[in-house]
């Protein structure tokens, strides 16, 4: 058992993946001196220039070129420095990756993985801050997957290079550095699609991801110290497939419903499991599914009061479910 | 601009190659004339045809190995898929929306080339996004120590795209097996090629991606062939991408869709129509003793056959099943 923040479970996972599939190539910006969360350290020393591949700054050709490249027997990881700026290579995700099986009727696949680190709190400003998931877990033909655990980051980065269709990758950056955790020194993945049940409870379903997930923890360990509320955490961990399944049963239990996401509360990806929730269990609703989010302004503002100001945290998340409670 | 003086023997093609790429550019001819009829009478609600592009289209396809190198054509480029093996029959399919046209079954627009068999990578509609795609497939050939070419076609309009720029100094930097060939036809449906660009032959910005670029007469089928060899047998050498521009114009509409007299006066239509590539090639074979008018005949009599049966095939074959609208997303399981 090996102890790893999430950041070395990224690296291990690509170095892992590259010893065991002579295909598997890194390609990025400033991935060959480790990049600038050392997320690729190591990876040029072992396996040379034409593995690690530092590219031209261009977001569109990273992941075009990967795209070309994953027809012709490569298997290429992408890396897009920060999401915030993954908006140039838009069109080669959606109108290309995400459709490419599709409109050749099955007969061409496109196995890449884009990774990029997400999300706020490290005074990123506006522009390395940004929660991009809503936007990609919207389009068919993609798989979409966040992260925020040493353990699920390796494990699910395994399951996307060997995926055969093309993967988002997204890694919470402040999730980056926040703890160690064991992990085990065999190979192992998570499969893609699969949400977990971070916390047992019985009395509010909160549904999360991300960096949300450690606030939303955090606020259930609060309120069931001070007044006895039992919160049950759900970390979807994928976004897109969804795990309706474990959402679902957890809410028909429950009866009450808090989702949690840093996105902008309008179209984040919470609003689509807030509406299966009112759909689906309708039923065994017993109060108002609920959303606690980020205002809809540009996420985030650069200066630590406003940023903070903006951001759920677990206060905020705290209140919400009291107030969810006693309803 | 380069066009060919010499006679044919000294690009190294023999007679039945000359009449092979004669061939291959009457049946692209005709597939597009076809294409536009059955789009009149109602059989499909779209089409859209290279005629006058063939010299372009065919001289530069023909300088690869099918089914060896890669090829990501756009759609205009019914010359490349033909010359690199689709026959009539896969584009009557696709046309109308057959369930086993080998292209998309139905799910792109017509004229969305691809076939995994003989490399043709499918496309989108968005220009020149497959450019970063030919880089990609010869970076992994690069990799994988392979000796194949990728060769990718847009237009004048698709010139301007920041994917074009990304991928060509990708392919740059890595000196990389790739063909870049500009079909420039003057005009990005009713744009002139003037607001397109501040240059006169876009082949320059070569220059500024460390590799070579060239313009040729894009009606002069050997001209493109030759320029197109060279590019290929260079890529195959390992010293990297060649930029063709082929100078051309398209004598018809943009599509089925589009009416070209609101951008194009009769008069200019008529005169690019007397440098028709098809006649142009005729002729130039007939005056070194290649073509006679009995084989020229038979030529055009062996394409309509083909489109003819084609087309006969293709409104009797069944259309997708409705449901399946719903698979291919994702791949899929064995026996799924």
């Amino acid at each position: 058992m090996a102890e790893r923040n999430m950041v070395e479970a990224v690296n291990d996972a690509m170095m892992e993946e590259m010893r065991r599939d002579d295909r598997v190539i890194v390609m990025g910006e400033d991935v060959g001196e480790g990049g600038v969360f050392r997320s690729t350290q190591g990876l040029l020393d072992e396996f040379g220039a034409d593995r690690c591949i530092d590219t031209p700054l261009a977001e569109s050709a990273i992941v075009g070129v990967a795209i070309g490249a994953s027809l012709n027997g490569i298997v290429p990881i992408a890396e897009i420095q920060f999401a915030d700026f993954i908006h140039p290579a838009m069109d080669q995700i959606v109108n290309e990756a995400a459709r490419l099986r599709y409109r050749s009727n099955g007969t061409w696949g496109c196995p890449i993985t884009v990774r990029a680190p997400y999300g706020a709190g490290i005074h990123g400003g506006p522009y390395h801050s940004q929660s991009i998931e809503a936007i990609y877990g919207h389009v068919p033909g993609l798989k979409v997957v966040c992260v925020a655990t040493p353990y699920d980051a390796k494990g699910l980065l395994k399951s996307a290079v060997r995926d055969p269709d093309p993967v988002i990758f997204l890694e919470h950056k402040k999730a980056y550095r926040l703890y160690r955790q064991e992990l085990p020194d065999e190979d192992y993945t998570i499969p893609i699609g699969k949400a977990e049940v971070k916390r047992e409870g019985t009395d509010i379903s909160l549904i999360t991801y991300g960096m949300m997930l450690h606030h939303s923890l955090k606020a259930a360990e609060t309120v069931e110290a001070e007044g006895g509320i039992s919160v049950e955490v759900i970390d979807l961990r994928t976004i897109s497939p969804l795990d309706k399944e474990t959402v679902l049963t957890s809410v028909e239990k429950t009866g009450k419903a808090l989702v949690v996401y840093e996105d902008n509360l309008t179209g984040g990806f919470g609003a689509e499991v807030a509406a299966i929730i009112a759909q689906e269990a309708f039923d065994s609703l017993d109060g108002p599914v609920t959303r606690v989010a980020s205002p809809d302004v540009p996420i985030a503002p650069f200066a630590g009061v406003l940023e903070a100001y903006v951001l759920p945290n677990a206060e905020k998340i705290a209140k919400a479910i009291r107030e969810l409670a006693a309803y | 601009m380069v066009s060919v003086k010499e006679p044919p023997g000294e690009l190294g093609l023999n007679k039945d190659q000359l009449l092979e790429v004669l061939y291959k550019m009457v049946l692209a001819r005709t597939v597009g004339q076809r294409e536009r009829m059955l789009n009149r009478m109602g059989k499909t609600p779209f089409a859209v045809s290279g005629e006058g592009h063939e010299a372009a289209q065919v001289g530069t396809a023909y300088a690869l190995v099918p089914g060896k190198d890669w090829v990501f054509p756009y759609y205009r480029d019914m010359g490349v898929a033909l010359t690199v093996g689709q026959t009539a029959r896969d584009l009557m399919l696709e046309l109308l929306s057959r369930a086993e046209a080998i292209s998309s079954g139905g799910r792109n627009m017509p004229s969305h080339f691809s076939d995994p068999r003989l490399r043709i990578v499918s496309g989108s509609a968005p220009v020149a996004t497959q450019v970063p795609h030919a880089v990609g497939t010869a970076f992994a050939g690069k990799l994988r120590g392979l000796d194949e070419v990728s060769m990718t076609w847009f237009g004048d309009g698709g010139s301007s795209t920041g994917d074009v720029h990304e991928g060509m100094n990708f392919a740059g930097v890595h000196k990389l097996p790739v063909v870049f060939v500009c079909e420039n036809n003057q005009y990005a449906i009713s744009v002139h090629v003037s607001k397109q660009m501040a240059v006169e032959n876009v082949s320059i910005r070569a220059q500024g991606y460390g590799f070579p670029g060239v313009t040729v007469d894009g009606n002069d089928v050997l001209a493109v062939y030759r320029a197109a060899k060279e590019a290929v047998d260079r890529a195959r050498r390992g010293e990297g991408p060649t930029f063709i521009e082929a100078k051309t114009y398209r004598l018809v509409p943009h599509t089925s869709d589009d009416d070209d007299r609101r951008y194009r006066t009769r008069d200019e239509v008529e005169e690019w129509s007397k440098k028709d590539p098809v006649v142009r090639f005729q002729a130039y074979l007939e005056e070194n003793g290649v073509l006679d008018a009995k084989t020229r005949d038979e030529v055009a009599k062996r394409a309509a056959e083909e489109v003819d049966e084609a087309t006969d095939y293709a409104e009797k074959a069944a259309p997708p099943e409705p449901e399946s609208a719903l698979r291919h997303v994702f791949a899929e399981e064995e026996g799924e």
